[in-house]
């Protein structure tokens, strides 16, 4: 019996070791490289937890493992035990050592549960998150930006998040950069984060918010303050104007067929700001931006994101079709074509 | 509409055979079937049967909508199970496996064992009893109808709101979550009741609270917390029945509603509930433990005092599950901290059991086995529960798939193994049959190591960012190989549960009669035959000691009688209270399709029996001792 049970114990070593040396997770999204301040307030409080509890786990398993050796029946042997009813001395000892531990573990803890609650002082960068089945709107009032689905922010600053919803519940989460807050239709929540290194983060939806809940993903770009500058300026231009014919036809059938919804005519039925779209990665948050996958996208979007509440746009012939991707494509501030 | 016409001249079909055909006699033979027998039985030993039963069942549903959803993720970007369809395995899952299998196999088990151990004929209410379990039954058959008629309920098992108000949940889904829950939520209510009625008032004479065994004791605070928790449920379903049904607005935020109120109202039993699930099976764990290490339950006095207090603060923690909803910093740092305190009584537990096992002789039958595989599991599972009640790393956490792997560990490895390691100890109990021991040990080692396979990733998967509840992951994420290391895992436990059925259709066809006292056990209920006979005991027993029959067997002596034989009396079977839940399940099934006239008419049928049983004249009938009397003498 005591060999099975080495072979399970060597079982689980061995995923462990799998685990960590085979898939390390993506640093784009991987809560145990942290590339920002909350982020590493979160992950000090996980080790240090981690820690005392593998400590607690191997007394335990120390413990166990030797009781099942020692104590097991061997062949042949009748022994009656002793019919002991405790131990005072023990039970004190296992009772107030743990209250020890929890209260060496609550100091840190309700420390850095208000530190990140505190509101950031000094020139914080303020966004409004608004969560939408399924897809972001980010805000920033202090800059007069309005954009979806990639949120752009500058290192070594914070950011300052005032979180609000309109639907259903949702959760903001960067986990590269820090721990979420939910979306809570009729409360607004707040949350700061920041990123040290300029880079790529994967943003997720957190909460169950219905059908493409899966998919309502958003990047997050960190930018070095200059580059961030550089695309607040390109953000506040006006879109380029429209030169070829096909790209003059593309943004009829735009004005025709999107603007309803993308440009914030009917409120009750709003989609996201495609405002200099041709600056973005990604189409619907989840899907690489490039022609043939933007087709895929308008021809039939619930294939790819179920529940989404954009219609299919697969009534046009394949010439407006080009013409109204290669709009899409290039439509973003003259300054930054090259 | 068609295929209930089937069933229905189905069901009349069956009937007329099993009953040979309708004529003046018919009503008499029906009376005489085993089918009657069973439908009608207030005898907790068949009723408890009647739970377990149901509750495997319902697992194995669960456990069908889990490998759906283990098959979805195992690749990246799959499209088996997608959006509404994959909301509604994982919704059915969730609630399945709480509602409709841990619970009825926990009270299966509360049925079958506790009256033995107190030494009583039957629980305080033998009827209510069996309304209990009907009520229960036909919530669960209620909720899953919802696969066929028009879709299941798919917005979590939480069902938070305003997902799951009529604008963004449209057909009947969560309407059959609200009302199938609510009339099975109705039967747990009045089953905790009478088991804090039986173990009060019903226990033989000289069993003092300090006397009872742990499991009794586990079951006692189980049923308080029943009886405190499920309430809010109701009051929670009710509102959001009408807000559903009747267009009301106590959710909905735009009409000057709270979708917070649902959450809170939700885990103000949510919690709690989690420990009326692994309270019994601590409780298994201490009498399994001690039976098998040949040992008194070390530092009992504390077990009780640790089970009460798990109870008591497991009503002051539920706002750890809304760590992220923004409430503050301070109500985060108080429900912070009181989390963190169930560490304490939950510790002092496991090291009871070590230390039981120490010094003692430990024999790794297939009961063992479980409770053994249960410690280290747990131990984990409890750990992580430690690291997620610290607000700030919760953030890290809350909704990821490190939370699907910390609930698994307790509920899997805690709660499921526990009801396995009762099944396996009281199986002979309460089908006088043993299970193969070598069968049982292939159950424990595929499903144990299966289990792990399965949720140990899941705890890295979470922290390399997945949240839970997605139907899918992209591939170039680091999110692959634990993902299918993680599905691959859901064999073990599939083909696990494939032996134990295998084990069970073997213990029914076998001839051999299990003993009365196959495990040398500790307790009363291995005093007397297995299966007993309908009224337990022919003299109630008196009792002198804490684990009563092992000082009887070490003393050579036998527990003496509080009583002399005597006509013993015994409730009569009734057809009235799965009467009353067809009622109830009709009146759902009317709110569902809004046919608000069919609701009236099952309302009307529940009423109409409960009139029945108001003006009833029953006092149950009376066993003949002389028969007894006659075996006992033969035996000495």
């Amino acid at each position: 019996m005591s060999q099975q049970r080495t072979w399970r114990l060597l079982f689980i070593f061995a995923t462990v070791i799998l685990a960590l040396a085979g898939c390390s997770g993506d640093p784009r999204l991987n809560v145990l490289t942290p590339k920002g301040t909350a982020g590493e307030i979160q992950l000090d409080l996980i080790k240090w937890s981690l820690i005392l509890m593998v400590v607690v786990f191997a007394i335990v398993l120390a413990i166990y493992v030797y009781v099942l050796i020692r104590f097991r029946k061997r062949k042949g042997i009748d022994r009656m035990p002793k019919q002991v009813h405790g131990s005072t001395f023990l039970e004190i000892l296992w009772t107030v050592v743990p209250i020890i531990c929890l209260v060496v573990l609550a100091f840190p803890t309700v420390r850095y549960t208000f530190d990140l609650a505190d509101k950031p002082k000094g020139d914080a960068l303020e966004v409004k998150v608004t969560g939408y089945q399924y897809w972001w709107e980010f805000e920033y009032p202090q800059l007069g930006i309005k954009t979806a689905q990639e949120l752009v922010i500058p290192t070594g600053r914070k950011v300052h998040f005032e979180i609000k919803g309109k639907d259903v519940l949702h959760s903001f989460w960067v986990p590269a950069l820090g721990g979420k807050t939910d979306v809570v239709p009729g409360r607004v929540n707040y949350m700061w984060l920041d990123a040290k290194k300029p880079g790529l983060y994967q943003g997720k939806c957190a909460e169950l918010c219905g059908a493409g809940h899966a998919l309502m993903d958003f990047k997050v770009y960190a930018k070095n303050p200059s580059d961030f500058n550089q695309w607040v300026t390109a953000m506040k231009q006006p879109a380029t104007k429209t030169v070829t014919k096909d790209l003059a036809e593309g943004e009829k059938l735009f004005r025709q067929n999107c603007m309803g919804c993308h440009a914030g005519v009917n409120p009750s039925i709003k989609g996201p700001e495609l405002t200099h779209f041709g600056l973005r990665d990604t189409i619907a948050g989840t899907l690489p931006k490039n022609e043939a996958n933007l087709k895929k996208w308008l021809k039939d979007p619930s294939a790819i994101k179920p529940g989404t509440k954009m219609p299919k746009i697969d009534y046009l012939n394949d010439q407006e079709m080009n013409a109204l991707t290669q709009y899409l494509m290039t439509r973003k501030p003259e300054s930054t074509k090259k | 509409m068609a295929t209930l016409l089937v069933i229905i001249v189905f069901a009349l079909f069956l009937t007329a055979i099993l009953t040979g055909g309708y004529n003046k006699k018919f009503f008499a033979r029906v009376k005489d079937t085993k089918v009657w027998d069973w439908i009608t039985t207030v005898d907790h030993k068949k009723i408890g049967i009647l739970y377990f039963i149901s509750g495997i069942f319902f697992f194995l549903i669960g456990g069908i909508e889990a490998i759906f959803m283990r098959l979805q993720l195992a690749f990246p970007d799959s499209n088996l199970f997608v959006g509404d369809v994959f909301n509604q395995l994982l919704t059915m899952h969730g609630t399945t496996m709480i509602f409709l299998a841990a619970m009825p196999m926990i009270f299966g088990l509360m049925n079958a064992v506790v009256p033995l151990q107190i030494g009583a004929r039957d629980v305080a209410f033998p009827f209510v009893n069996a309304l209990g379990f009907w009520l229960f039954f036909f919530g669960g058959l209620l909720l899953n109808l919802s696969w066929i008629f028009g879709g299941a309920p798919d917005a979590g098992w939480t069902s938070y709101t305003s997902l799951a108000l009529n604008n963004y949940s449209p057909g009947p889904g969560v309407d059959y979550y609200v009302l199938g829950l609510q009339i099975a939520g109705i039967g747990t209510l009045i089953g905790g009741l009478n088991f804090i009625a039986t173990i009060i008032n019903m226990r033989a004479p000289g069993m003092s609270f300090l006397r009872l065994p742990m499991f009794t004791w586990t079951v006692f605070v189980t049923s308080a917390l029943i009886l405190f928790a499920f309430p809010p449920l109701t009051v929670a379903l009710l509102l959001l029945m009408f807000d559903r049904i009747f267009g009301a607005n106590f959710f909905d935020y735009a009409m000057g509603g709270s979708t917070v109120i649902w959450e809170h109202l939700f885990w103000i039993f949510g919690h709690p509930e989690v420990y009326i699930v692994i309270l019994p099976a601590f409780g298994v764990m201490s009498e399994v433990i001690s039976t098998f290490s040949r040992k008194r339950l070390f530092g009992y006095t504390s077990m009780v005092f640790a089970t009460v207090l798990i109870g008591f603060l497991g009503f002051m923690v539920w706002v750890h599950h809304m760590f992220t909803v923004g409430l503050g910093p301070v109500s985060n740092s108080v429900f912070a901290v009181a989390t963190m305190a169930i560490a304490v009584p939950t510790g002092i537990k496991v090291f009871n059991w070590l230390f039981t096992m120490w010094g003692g002789e430990i024999r790794f039958t297939t009961p063992m086995l479980w409770a053994v595989g249960f410690i280290p599991t747990f131990v984990m599972g409890g750990m992580t529960g430690v690291m997620l009640a610290l607000p700030p790393a919760d953030y890290q956490y809350q909704d990821s798939y490190f939370v699907v792997a910390h609930f698994h560990y307790v509920l899997v490895g805690g709660t499921v193994f526990g009801l396995f390691a009762g099944l396996y100890y009281w199986w002979p109990k309460m089908f006088g049959k043993m299970l193969s021991e070598r069968l049982g040990k292939w159950h424990f080692w595929l499903f144990a190591i299966g289990f792990h396979l399965t949720f140990f990733p899941q705890h890295f998967l979470g922290l390399f960012g997945m949240p839970r509840r997605v139907f899918t992951y992209h591939s170039n994420l680091g999110l692959d190989t634990l993902n299918l290391l993680s599905s691959i895992g859901v064999i073990g436990m599939a083909l696990g549960t494939i032996i134990l059925g295998v084990a069970i259709y073997r213990s029914f066809l076998s001839k051999e009669q299990a003993p009365a006292d196959p495990w040398d056990g500790r307790t009363l209920e291995w005093t007397i035959a297995s299966p007993p006979p309908e009224y337990n005991f022919a003299q109630t027993p008196l009792i002198r000691s804490y684990d009563a029959f092992w000082v009887a067997k070490e003393q050579k002596t036998q527990i003496e009688p509080a009583e002399p034989l005597a006509p013993i009396h015994m409730p009569s079977s009734s057809y009235l209270p799965i009467m009353m839940s067809l009622g109830l399940f009709i009146a759902g099934f009317g709110f569902i399709t809004r046919g608000i006239e069919v609701s009236i008419l099952g309302v009307a049928i529940t009423l109409l029996m409960m009139f029945l049983r108001s003006f009833e004249q029953d006092h149950g009938y009376h066993i003949d001792p002389r028969p007894i009397r006659e075996e006992k003498g033969a035996k000495v």
